[in-house]
């Protein structure tokens, strides 16, 4: 077993047993917490898929800026274990079986799927680096780059409206 | 590595992300499931991109790029869908006191 498969398996426990953490937390902040252990596992995934900008990306957008904001509303909320609403445990079982159950249909379906044993490439390749993705996004997908500004504009007014106090 | 490591990975924590909003009553724990489910199919994008880009780097030096483009608009998606949903959640808690989804059933009447 070389360092590659020992680096994937960790980061994928990593990744999974975060995961499991994020659901079964009674203080919304560690699940907070563990949701951004989520995040650099999977950034870890990427970097080794020797996709760098969407690494960087991703901890930047995600770890950074989009789970310090559930932070802040958390903590805004003064949210503790005491408060948490619970479910019933007979409604949480049928929860964890659906879900399970899913998990089990989905890799029913791809288990005999032809592509399974193709490879994806580790460590080599260069469309990950920005360079080759910035010629292609400004090329041919700048419309829906354009788009998408309009659409955060539309997010930030939706926001502050939504936000704002009173009536 | 073998695609079908990053499918049974991806699988996993989709699975996990569905258990989470299945369970939880907390209306910002169910938004971050969401996210997990996001971030499930993010992965395995680009893990898909890069096992195209292998297959076709021949003809084509850019082959399988567009997987890891639409990874970036999701991102885009996903911070303008996370403004927009705190600050509905931020109004909730303003008039409930509570960010039980329970309380979102007077919605109907």
């Amino acid at each position: 077993m070389g360092v590659t498969q020992l680096l994937f398996g960790f980061l994928s426990v990593l990744a999974l047993l975060s995961a499991v953490m994020v659901v079964a937390s009674k203080n919304p902040v560690h699940s907070v917490l563990w949701l951004i252990v989520v995040f650099f596992a999977i950034s870890g995934h990427y970097i080794m898929l020797n996709a760098q900008f969407i690494g960087i990306v991703n901890l930047i957008v995600y770890a950074g800026a989009i789970m310090v904001l559930f932070l802040f509303v958390i903590m805004l909320m003064n949210l503790n274990s005491d408060s948490e609403p619970q479910k019933n445990k007979w409604s949480r079982l049928a929860g964890v079986v659906s879900g399970g159950t899913l998990m089990l249909v989905l890799i029913a379906a791809l288990k005999n799927a032809d592509e399974k044993r193709a490879i994806a490439q580790l460590q080599d390749g260069s469309i990950g680096l920005i360079e080759n993705l910035g010629k292609v996004l400004f090329t041919e997908y700048v419309v829906p780059f354009e788009i998408s500004s309009v659409l955060f504009l539309s997010a930030m007014v939706g926001a502050a409206v939504i936000g704002k106090k009173g009536d | 590595m073998q695609i079908e490591y990053y499918i049974y990975l991806a699988v996993a924590l989709f699975s996990i992300g569905v258990v989470g909003v299945l369970t939880r009553r907390n209306a910002i724990i169910v938004f971050m499931c969401i996210e997990l489910m996001l971030n499930a199919a993010n992965l395995l994008l680009v893990a898909f991109s890069k096992m195209h880009h292998l297959a076709g780097v021949a003809t084509n030096p850019n082959a399988g790029i567009d997987g890891q483009l639409f990874v970036f608009f999701i991102m885009v998606v996903a911070a303008a869908e996370v403004s927009v949903g705190l600050a509905i959640i931020v109004m909730m808690y303003r008039n409930v006191h509570s960010v039980d989804i329970n309380f979102l059933n007077r919605l109907k009447h």
